[in-house]
């Protein structure tokens, strides 16, 4: 840094506006104030200078971008509904030209948010940036912090695959154990009392409209509050030493943000192409072998609910995590001194440090426990085959439902088989469509057998009702007696 | 400006101050206009997965042209008149597929070749039935009538009966099953 000197874009606005590009500039900024915006994102001032420590909170502004992108693109073949979930992904990611390429940063980004954040999230703690007039900032992160583990949450059920449908399962379980309200707000939550496709519909929208509406005004709080109370700057140094080392954003810092967004997209794209997500086997409820487990950022919470059982559930899943969650939010409450070097706050950074160090020990434990059980190892390595084999076999389309009704009429009655081969020399499939699954022309005759009885119909094929001609039903009359008893037969085996 | 100062931070001045050298216009815009496009290639880069992703259904056809099977040569060449035969025609729509049943018929010409003719008839797309009693084929709807060999006989239809692509396999015919527009004197393909 040489001698600070004090220019605003306006004065340097000045030096450019005889240019073709400054008069254009100045043009646009008459009617949009850009240079002000510009000013305004631009030259906020970094106390100490622009700062690889300060990367975090824009790269996960980054990544946030990037879920929303590729969950955009992936919505333009996913199906949220039980019967097609799976399949939509299947064809995503074995069909659908670079499908496992977007399908993988997707899913590996949520991974990426998780460890970014955690990133952001300490180095906020141990710089004391929560500190000076900044709870509201700190509280607005918290709520984004847990909006991002709803994210990661509901977005883990949509393939609907085996080990998301058993995760899910166990998650929404934990809710029951809440005192009073449990039970009905796992049956809010699944909208049912087990897992369905209403639950996959929920899930569905929290994943896609809700909580993304939410993430979306508390990232503009967060950087409105972040923007009212200035960026923090190092934990010590004097005051005449940083005013001279302050810097604006623009461009270092932008400079360092943008290398680290590069660095980000890059690690996702080698891992999305080298190591592509996987798709299991589609979720089978009545599989009662399966060994269920979350994804690797909620290990630690399931090995710990393991520990309590019975009447203590309650302490270890409600009141410890509520109480951790409860110290974390009102952090620049309790830890209200000035003091921001972390070696000056030796009782913060050792109960920080207690939690993560023992989420990382609950993590190795669970990994621990199932290597050394056998019978879950086997299962859990059973497991993984079949996640192997299903990735290796070719896609396999969904039959389509009208093909169902068609396929249907291999047909266990011969008389309704004979009607069948009737029912297409008659050309009735010609409007009723073939399997009797209707089309534009008439209506289906599928269920039309509960509606009439067999001498209704019979009746009615020989003299068609009003409404039936007017709609260009001919009478059948040319049919011999037993062509038209199997006819009948066939019209009411459409079910 | 939005932001503020702080008692905690007490380095931030309401003022900026920077570098000389990149407060200089020429510097400053030399390294916008190189990061805007530097980010710009990144971004195009990075749009390219989503592009072929959004253009799959477009470069790859979802409906393949799949043979259906009709039935075996020799057999279908004994026979006198017209046959029937229930072809099974897969049509792949994304995802999914969709199997249905369609019925041709099966005419040997004047020199022993085997043709395959849609039983759609070419007026409103009701199904024509050969009826051996007549030797002709009938449209149950408005009485269209077609010869042995599909041609026109009588009635609204503006054209004969529709030939379908064929081929033999192993022995075994196989037909590529179309829909023609209908009411038009020449047979077009529209599906």
């Amino acid at each position: 840094m040489d001698e600070p000197q004090s220019t605003s874009r306006k004065q340097q606005g000045g030096t450019f506006a005889p240019s073709q590009r400054g008069r254009f500039f100045h043009w646009l900024d008459l009617r949009t104030g850009v240079d002000s915006l510009l000013h305004a994102a631009l030259d906020e001032p970094i106390p100490g200078g622009a700062s690889l420590a300060y990367v975090f909170g824009s790269g996960l502004l980054f990544l946030f971008v990037s879920q929303i992108i590729t969950g955009v693109f992936l919505a333009l073949y996913y199906i949220p509904s039980a019967d097609h979930a799976h399949t939509t992904i299947a064809y995503i990611t074995k069909e659908v030209t670079a499908g496992s390429f977007i399908r993988s940063i997707h899913a590996y980004g949520s991974s990426a948010i998780v460890i970014v954040l955690l990133l952001h999230i300490t180095q906020t703690f141990l710089f004391g940036s929560y500190k000076g007039k900044r709870e509201l900032l700190w509280f607005a992160g918290c709520v984004l912090f847990a909006l991002m583990l709803g994210m990661s949450f509901t977005g883990y059920l949509l393939p609907w695959d085996q080990k998301a449908f058993f995760a899910t399962t166990v998650g929404t379980n934990i809710l029951s154990e809440i005192p009073w309200v449990g039970n009905a707000l796992k049956s809010l939550l699944r909208g049912g009392t087990e897992m369905g496709t209403l639950t996959l519909s929920r899930f569905f929208v929290l994943h896609v409209f809700m909580i993304p509406a939410f993430i979306f005004a508390g990232v503009a709080a967060h950087v409105y509050l972040f923007r009212k109370a200035g960026a923090a700057g190092p934990i010590q140094g004097n005051a005449a030493t940083l005013k001279q080392s302050t810097e604006p954003f623009y461009p270092r810092q932008v400079l360092f943000d943008i290398v680290f967004a590069l660095l980000i997209i890059c690690g996702l794209g080698l891992l999305a192409h080298f190591s592509p997500m996987e798709l299991g086997p589609k979720a089978n409820p009545a599989d009662t072998q399966y060994v269920p487990r979350p994804e690797w950022y909620y290990i630690p919470v399931f090995q710990w609910l393991k520990y309590w059982e019975g009447a203590l559930a309650i302490v270890g899943i409600l009141v410890i995590p509520g109480f951790v969650a409860l110290l974390f939010v009102a952090l620049p409450f309790l830890d209200r001194r000035p003091e921001r070097r972390p070696w000056k706050r030796p009782a913060a950074v050792t109960i920080y440090a207690i939690i993560f160090i023992g989420l990382g020990v609950l993590g190795g434990l669970s990994h621990r426990n199932d290597l050394r059980d056998p019978a879950v190892a086997s299962q859990l390595a059973k497991q993984h085959e079949d996640v192997v084999s299903f990735m290796k076999a070719p896609f396999e389309p969904e039959l389509a439902g009208s093909s169902l009704a068609a396929a249907n009429v291999a047909l266990a009655n011969p008389l309704a088989a004979k009607g069948k081969d009737i029912f297409e020399q008659q050309g009735c499939n010609a409007c009723h469509g073939d399997g009797g699954v209707g089309t534009a022309a008439a209506p289906k005759l599928i269920g039309v057998g509960a509606k009439y009885d067999g001498a209704k119909l019979e009746a009615l094929l020989k003299q068609p009702n009003s409404k039936m001609t007017a709609g260009g039903m001919p009478a059948t009359t040319d049919l011999k007696d037993e062509d038209m008893k199997a006819l009948v037969a066939y019209v009411q085996s459409l079910k | 400006m939005l932001e503020g100062n702080d008692g905690n931070s007490p380095g931030a001045p309401p003022a900026t101050s920077r570098d000389v050298s990149l407060s200089s216009p020429d510097r400053r815009s030399f390294l916008g206009v190189l990061l805007a496009v530097g980010t710009a290639s990144v971004a195009a880069l990075l749009s390219v997965p989503l592009f072929r992703f959004v253009l799959h259904p477009l470069l790859r056809s979802t409906t393949p042209l799949s043979w259906a099977e009709v039935g075996s040569v020799d057999e279908l060449a004994a026979a006198a008149s017209p046959i029937k035969k229930l072809i099974t025609v897969e049509q792949r729509d994304g995802w999914r597929k969709i199997v249905s049943e369609k019925a041709v018929y099966v005419i040997k010409q004047a020199n022993g070749q085997l043709t395959v003719l849609s039983s759609i008839c070419p007026h409103l797309g009701c199904s024509a039935a050969w009826h051996s009693e007549n030797n002709e084929f009938l449209c149950p709807c408005h009485g269209g009538r077609f010869g042995a060999d599909g041609k026109l006989l009588g009635g609204p239809p503006p054209r004969g009966m529709d030939r379908l692509e064929t081929k033999v396999e192993d022995g075994t015919l196989k037909v590529h099953y179309q829909y023609f527009r209908q009411l038009v004197p020449d047979k077009e393909v529209i599906a």
